[in-house]
């Protein structure tokens, strides 16, 4: 009896938990589908149903396909040029010994200390010495997301340095050398956190404000959707766009959100063994 | 001290090797090395003539030529960033020159010592197939170092040095030069106390001379005055940077006393009234204590909040796990900005929440969630709880499922209760285990950047912070801040060092006290 009741107390829990956590993005749907107009009301539920703010996003004037176009390409190239530089720093590391090894990891420590937004006008100039700022935003911001990504490599090498080494032993006494070992040994076996890295990288460049907007410095052209949706929220005529901004954020974050749901095993052994190895 | 030997044992391919580069190398047959080394060293001498020399020797004043306006076309003189920027380059660039001349004297003594011996050298075609074997770590690693080091490195440097300059908006490149300072930044932000005494006067008419005084603590004050001659003189004294200065309030009037090494003068004012300018310093601790604050509610309150959801999903009894757990960690993948940002708007004054509370009549103002310091306080900690729980929860899941469910029997059969068996076997090993993550996961709160910005931006902002600061600023928001809207590049770089020398000394602390966090950084299995 008292079991029983406990359990039904965790399911109760459970499903005021799961109503706290999920209401946010259910009222952000409904309010994308409101009618009326104005800023924010007292209701949760709209008089009026609408897809005008969905019409909206898709026309020209809003600018907000060219923003999710800018968005995409950014997060496909991320994701592409991330990875390789991620795994190639991570396997470097776990599985070759060489001089320097220990003190590069010591330096990447140390890196990791500094805010990174403190360098955020050097890589400005850097950008613009290239010519790529404003409207040639979206080359940049690939530019500075990757250049320095091989930082992130902890999580990868806590997987590579779980496989066991007898098998790089084994085939190296066969006669491959290291490349070889490399590609046909163990990237056959790293597909979970191949997906990883490709997930993590895709998704982060949906989420970047900061960067985005400097870079872009006013230009409507280089935006990302972080940039315009967050004007349309912080802008005087507020008022306007404020159902505006919640159609746009449910259309940024469906995509996203299904990729990481189809996707969220190889999330979750990435997160649990990198948290574990550190 | 080997190098100098190496140079009398060698034999003049090793000698040569030493003002030309690579010359042995390709003298005994390896003609890629050599060439390489070659090349490396033209293009090395080519740069220092054509630029490099002009960049270092101007890296002592980072310019001396102003911009100006001649006939209305303007004529740009030197850029102190780009001198900056550059310097900083060919220091990098001398210190791998150097280091090129390192690797290839020791090629040539360890070839010269391999043929005395009777060995042979690697052909051309031999180093290339060690680039996937042997040397296979260098091309995995070369684009990666060179990304960090553009990209990385050298604007760390080249910040940190920032912060030993005058460079702000009122020495802003290319139209104004910035110089070296010292440590005047540094002393501005944490002692405050160190900016001189100035008298400045700000409007002169036939009765009344008005000043404006500034104290050492950065305080202002507006001053007028009938005495002409004192004032002036007064000004003048503290124009050397070395002036003290003392306010005695008289019957109707305040007497105002200047000292300095050239003198000293003094003048009766009839108004003084206090401009209040508060200083970095104080600034800067309060915007400290409070990311302080954040990070270790940040990190541990969701810690726990996390393992006790992990806990709850995980008892027995309880159905449909992998659900809830799923349900739970979708909000994770929802961009931050986008549920950011509806949240914010949700706790606005004139958001869902304050208005659902009023027309239920249970308050009759809005809630002041953004408005009062303790409160925003208070919300961002509490919505960051929603942000940052289910991915604790995630790691949590893990870690719990793996605790030997035998240590939980022994327990019972003991006769250990549920709390005892949590705060004696499920605590202390989970610490154990996240020990790492935990120290990660402050420092990343520390720079917490995104949560701030996307709900406040530091606001409310308050009279009593100096650049623009709120009352929910971290460092690095309030760093942000200092860049993009004041455009006061010096103390932002130095807020930036501040930050690293927080994170640096938390980081010592924890790898000194804990040993389980040094154990487990040695990844290797």
């Amino acid at each position: 009896m008292r079991r029983k009741l406990a359990n039904a107390g965790a399911h109760l829990a459970l499903t005021l938990l799961c109503l706290v956590w999920l209401a946010p993005f259910a009222l952000l749907v409904l309010q994308s589908f409101r009618g009326e107009s104005g800023g924010q009301v007292a209701y949760a539920i709209p008089k009026e149903w609408t897809l005008e703010n969905y019409r909206f996003l898709l026309r020209d004037e809003s600018g907000f396909l060219r923003w999710y176009a800018n968005t995409l390409t950014i997060a496909l190239f991320c994701a592409a040029i991330q990875t390789v530089l991620v795994l190639s720093v991570a396997y470097a590391f776990s599985r070759l010994r060489f001089r320097g090894r220990r003190l590069m990891m010591n330096m990447v420590l140390v890196l990791g200390m500094f805010p990174g937004f403190l360098t955020m006008i050097v890589l400005y100039y850097l950008l613009k010495l290239l010519g790529l700022t404003q409207s040639g935003a979206v080359p940049g911001l690939i530019l500075i997301y990757t250049a320095s990504s091989g930082l992130g490599y902890y999580i990868a090498k806590g997987f590579f340095d779980t496989i066991p080494r007898a098998l790089d032993e084994s085939a190296r006494i066969d006669g491959a050398n290291r490349f070889q070992v490399f590609w046909r040994i163990i990237m056959p076996l790293a597909k979970p956190i191949v997906i990883y890295t490709v997930l993590m990288a895709f998704m982060a460049p949906w989420g970047d404000y900061v960067f985005a907007s400097y870079v872009a410095f006013g230009d409507p052209q280089g935006y990302n959707v972080a940039v315009g949706l967050y004007r349309w929220v912080n802008t005087t005529d507020y008022q306007g766009y404020f159902t505006r901004f919640c159609a746009g954020g449910v259309l940024v974050a469906l995509p996203v959100t299904a990729l990481f749901m189809a996707l969220q095993r190889y999330y979750v052994e990435g997160v649990t063994g990198g948290a574990v190895k550190g | 001290m080997g190098l100098i030997r190496t140079f009398i044992h060698g034999d003049w391919k090793t000698r040569v090797s030493y003002v030309v580069m690579g010359v042995g190398s390709m003298a005994r047959g390896q003609w890629l090395r050599g060439l390489m080394f070659l090349g490396f060293q033209v293009v090395f001498w080519l740069y220092m003539w054509l630029f490099g020399v002009d960049y270092l020797l101007a890296l002592r004043t980072l310019g001396t030529a102003e911009t100006t306006r001649v006939d209305r076309v303007t004529v740009y003189g030197d850029n102190s960033f780009l001198i900056l920027l550059y310097g900083v380059l060919t220091v990098f660039f001398i210190a791998a020159y150097l280091y090129t001349w390192y690797l290839n004297i020791r090629q040539n003594r360890v070839s010269q010592e391999l043929l005395a011996c009777g060995g042979r050298l690697k052909t051309a075609r031999e180093d290339v197939h060690s680039l996937l074997d042997e040397q296979f770590h260098k091309t995995l690693l070369a684009l990666p170092v060179l990304g960090v080091t553009l990209f990385t490195i050298l604007p760390i440097i080249f910040m940190v040095l920032v912060a030993f300059t005058n460079y702000d908006h009122a020495h802003q490149p290319p139209g104004k030069l910035f110089t070296w300072v010292g440590g005047e930044n540094f002393a501005r932000m944490l002692a405050g106390g160190e900016s001189p005494v100035s008298f400045t006067i700000t409007s002169q008419t036939e009765e009344v001379t008005t000043l404006t005084i500034t104290a050492r603590n950065g305080d202002a004050f507006a001053v007028a005055t009938g005495d002409h001659a004192g004032a002036r003189s007064a000004a003048a004294l503290t124009r050397g940077g070395d002036a003290d200065f003392a306010i005695t309030q008289q019957e109707d009037a305040w007497r105002i006393e200047v000292v300095s090494s050239g003198g000293q003068a003094g003048f009766t004012a009839s108004g003084v009234t206090a401009v209040h300018t508060p200083s970095y310093a104080g600034t800067f601790r309060q915007v400290l204590v409070w990311t302080l604050i954040w990070a270790v509610f940040a990190t541990f309150l969701n810690y726990f909040l996390g393992m006790l959801m992990a806990i709850l999903i995980n008892k027995k009894g309880v159905r449909l796990k992998k659900m809830w757990r799923t349900l739970l960690v979708t909000t994770i993948a929802v961009p931050q900005f986008v549920s950011l940002l509806y949240v914010s708007k949700l706790f606005a004054a004139d958001g869902l929440i304050n208005g659902l509370l009023m027309d239920w009549g249970w308050i009759a103002q809005p809630l002041p969630f953004w408005t009062d310091p303790l409160w925003a306080r208070v919300t961002i900690i509490l919505i960051n709880v929603w942000i940052g729980v289910p991915y604790v929860m995630l790691i949590a899941t893990g870690i719990l499922i793996n605790i030997p469910a035998d240590l939980y029997e022994a327990a019972r059969i003991d006769g250990a209760s549920a709390l005892q068996a949590y705060t004696h076997i499920t605590l202390p090993y989970m610490l154990f285990i996240t020990g790492p993550y935990l120290l990660t996961s402050f420092t990343g709160n520390i720079n917490n950047f995104n949560v701030i910005f996307l709900l406040s931006q530091g606001k409310p902002l308050s009279l009593d912070m100096a650049g623009n600061a709120g009352a929910t600023d971290l460092l690095i928001t309030w760093l942000y801040k200092m860049t993009v809207t004041d455009g006061n590049y010096r103390l932002a770089a130095v807020i930036g060092v501040m930050v690293f020398v927080v994170c640096a000394a938390v980081n010592l602390a924890v790898y000194n006290l804990i040993p389980s966090v040094r154990r487990e950084e040695d990844f290797q299995s």
